[in-house]
C-alpha cells in the first residue's frame, strides 16, 4: 500500500534505485578488476581505480538521502527497516568497490612479472562464485526476497572453502620457488579480497533478511575458512 | 465494512514483554455502546503496573472511549453502556458497591486541553486533597501542594506566585499544573488523553520527561495521536482500529516490527 504522503514513497523509491545502481557498479568493478588481472590489462585496471570515486559518491548520496528521510518523516516499522537496510547495504557495496579497486591496483603492481596462468584460473573461479553471490543478493534486495537472501548466506562457505584451497596452493608455489613470491602474494591478496567480497554479500543477505522479516539470523553463519589453521600447520 | 467486522470474531495480536510485569489493570471483553452504536467491540488487555502504556489509532478507533472506561468517565455520558470486566488490582471497578469518587481518586486523569480551575495555582493543587480529606493541617496541605508541584516539575517556575491564578500560566505550565493536581491525591493510575496535543515542542518535551519520571511511582495510560510520542514515552503500545484492539506489545517491538498488517499500515502512514 502507498503512503498517504506520496512524496514519502518517492523518497523511498529513490533510495532503493540508488542502491540498485551502486550495486550494479560494484558488480562491474569486481568483474572488471579480475578480468584485468587475468589479461594483465592495465588500461582496464586504471578504469576500475578511477571508477571507485563514483561508488563513493553514490554511497554518500544514499546516506544523505536516508538521513533526510529519517529527519523529515520519522519512519516506522518496515519503512525504518528499509532505510536502515539501504544504508547498511550501501556501506557493504562501497567496501566491495574498495576491494575491487585494490585488486586493480595489484594488477598495476604486478605488471611485468611473469604470470602463472594456472594460478590465476583459481582466482578467476573464486571470483565467478563471489560475483554470482553478489548478483543474487542484489536481486534478493531488489525483489525483497528473504529466501533468496538466505540461500546466498548458505553458500558463503563454498567461497571460504575455495579460498582455503587456493591459499594452500599458493603456499606450495611459494615454497617451491622464491621467485614466485611477489606474484603469489599479490594473488593471495586478490583472493583474500574476493573472499571478503563474499563476506559482504553475506552481510547484505543479512540486511535483506532484517528488512523483510524484522529479525536477524539467530544461528551463526556456517564457516569453512580453514586457512588460519593451515598456516599454523604449515609453519 | 464495519458491520462485517463487528460480526466476525476478532483476535488481538499480542506480544508479551521480555520480562513480565505485574498487572495493574485487567480488562476483559469490554464493549461500549453509545445509544444504538457500539463503539468498542470487546477489548481485552492487561495494563502493567508502573509503566507507560500508549493507546494509538486513528480518530474514532475507540482508544479514548476505552481510556474513559478505566475511571468510569463514560458513566457521565448519557446513553453510554459499558459491558465486560475491568479490574483494578483484582477489584471489579464496575462493582455496584464500589465508590466511584474513590475510584477516580485512585485513577486520575489529564485531558487534552489543560483545564485548570479558575483558582490560584495553590488551590488548583489543593482542591483534591481538600475534598478527599487527605490533609490534617494547613502545613500538611502545603506540603502536599509543594511536593505535587515538584513531582510535576513545575514548582521552581511557580514557587513565587502560588497565589496567582492557574489560568495565567503558559499552556505547557497549565498542563503540568493539571498533572500536579492529578497526582496531589496520590493516585495509582494516571490516564492521559492526548496531554501534549495543545502544547509546543518544548512544553511537550517537558511533559514527556515528566511522564518518564512519573512511571517510577504510577501506572500511566496515555492516548496519543503522535506515534513518535508513543514510541518515546511508552513501554507498551496498543493499536486500536474501528473499535477493535488490533495489536498490543512492547513499544520497541511494535514500532520496528509490528505483526499485524493494519498496525504496520497505520504507523507507517499508509492509512486511507
Amino acid at each position: 500500500m502507498e503512503h498517504t504522503v506520496s512524496a514519502y514513497d518517492d523518497d523511498l523509491k529513490a533510495i532503493a534505485r540508488l542502491v540498485t545502481e551502486i550495486g550494479g557498479l560494484a558488480e562491474r568493478a569486481v568483474g572488471d578488476s579480475v578480468a584485468a588481472l587475468t589479461r594483465l590489462d592495465l588500461a582496464l585496471a586504471q578504469r576500475v581505480i578511477a571508477g571507485d570515486k563514483e561508488l563513493d559518491r553514490l554511497q554518500h548520496e544514499i546516506e544523505e538521502k536516508a538521513i533526510l528521510v529519517i529527519a523529515r518523516r520519522q519512519p516506522m516499522a518496515n519503512d525504518l527497516r528499509e532505510i536502515v537496510g539501504a544504508m547498511r547495504i550501501a556501506n557493504d557495496i562501497e567496501r566491495v568497490g574498495d576491494l575491487a579497486k585494490n585488486i586493480a591496483k595489484r594488477v598495476v603492481a604486478i605488471n611485468g612479472v611473469f604470470p602463472h596462468k594456472q594460478l590465476i584460473t583459481g582466482v578467476e573461479h573464486l571470483c565467478e562464485i563471489a560475483l554470482q553471490q553478489l548478483k543474487r543478493v542484489l536481486d534478493a534486495y531488489a525483489s525483497q526476497d528473504d529466501q533468496a537472501a538466505g540461500s546466498v548466506r548458505q553458500r558463503d562457505d563454498e567461497i571460504d572453502a575455495l579460498y582455503t584451497s587456493l591459499f594452500r596452493e599458493l603456499l606450495t608455489y611459494m615454497m617451491e620457488d622464491p621467485r614466485n613470491l611477489t606474484f603469489c602474494i599479490h594473488l593471495l591478496f586478490c583472493a583474500k579480497n574476493i573472499e571478503r567480497i563474499g563476506d559482504h554479500a553475506t552481510n547484505i543477505a543479512e540486511s535483506v533478511h532484517y528488512m523483510v522479516t524484522g529479525r536477524s539470523y539467530e544461528e551463526e553463519r556456517p564457516k569453512a575458512d580453514a586457512s588460519i589453521a593451515s598456516t599454523i600447520a604449515g609453519s | 465494512m464495519s458491520a462485517v467486522q463487528v460480526a466476525t470474531t476478532f483476535e488481538t495480536v499480542r506480544t508479551p514483554d521480555p520480562a513480565s510485569r505485574p498487572v495493574k489493570i485487567h480488562a476483559a471483553k469490554v464493549k461500549v455502546t453509545y445509544g444504538q452504536k457500539e463503539a468498542l467491540h470487546g477489548v481485552s488487555i492487561d495494563i502493567p503496573e508502573k509503566a507507560v502504556t500508549a493507546f494509538i489509532g486513528p480518530s474514532g478507533c475507540g482508544k479514548s472511549t476505552f481510556l474513559r472506561c478505566i475511571n468510569r468517565m463514560n458513566d457521565t455520558i448519557a446513553g453510554a453502556r459499558v459491558e465486560g470486566t475491568i479490574k483494578l488490582d483484582e477489584r471489579d471497578i464496575y462493582d455496584p458497591d464500589l465508590d466511584v469518587v474513590e475510584l477516580r481518586a485512585r485513577v486520575g486523569m489529564v485531558f487534552q486541553k489543560p483545564n485548570p480551575f479558575p483558582k490560584s495555582i495553590f488551590d488548583n493543587v489543593a482542591y483534591g486533597p481538600r475534598i478527599h480529606g487527605l490533609a490534617r493541617s494547613k502545613a500538611d496541605l502545603e506540603e502536599i501542594v509543594v511536593t505535587s508541584l515538584q513531582k510535576a516539575s513545575l514548582f521552581n517556575e511557580v514557587k513565587d506566585r502560588l497565589n496567582e491564578p492557574g489560568t495565567g500560566l503558559s499552556g505547557g505550565q497549565q498542563q503540568r499544573l493539571c498533572i500536579a493536581r492529578a497526582i496531589a491525591v496520590s493516585p495509582e493510575v494516571i490516564l492521559m488523553d492526548e496531554p501534549c496535543s495543545a502544547l509546543d515542542p518544548i512544553a511537550t518535551a517537558k511533559v514527556e520527561e515528566l511522564i518518564d519520571e512519573l512511571r517510577a511511582n504510577f501506572t500511566i495510560v496515555i492516548v496519543t495521536h503522535s506515534m513518535q510520542q508513543a514510541a518515546r514515552v511508552s513501554q507498551r503500545t496498543a493499536f486500536f482500529h474501528l473499535g477493535h484492539l488490533i495489536e498490543e506489545g512492547p513499544t520497541d517491538h511494535l514500532f520496528t516490527n509490528p505483526l499485524e498488517q493494519r498496525t504496520q499500515d497505520y504507523i507507517t502512514g499508509r492509512f486511507g
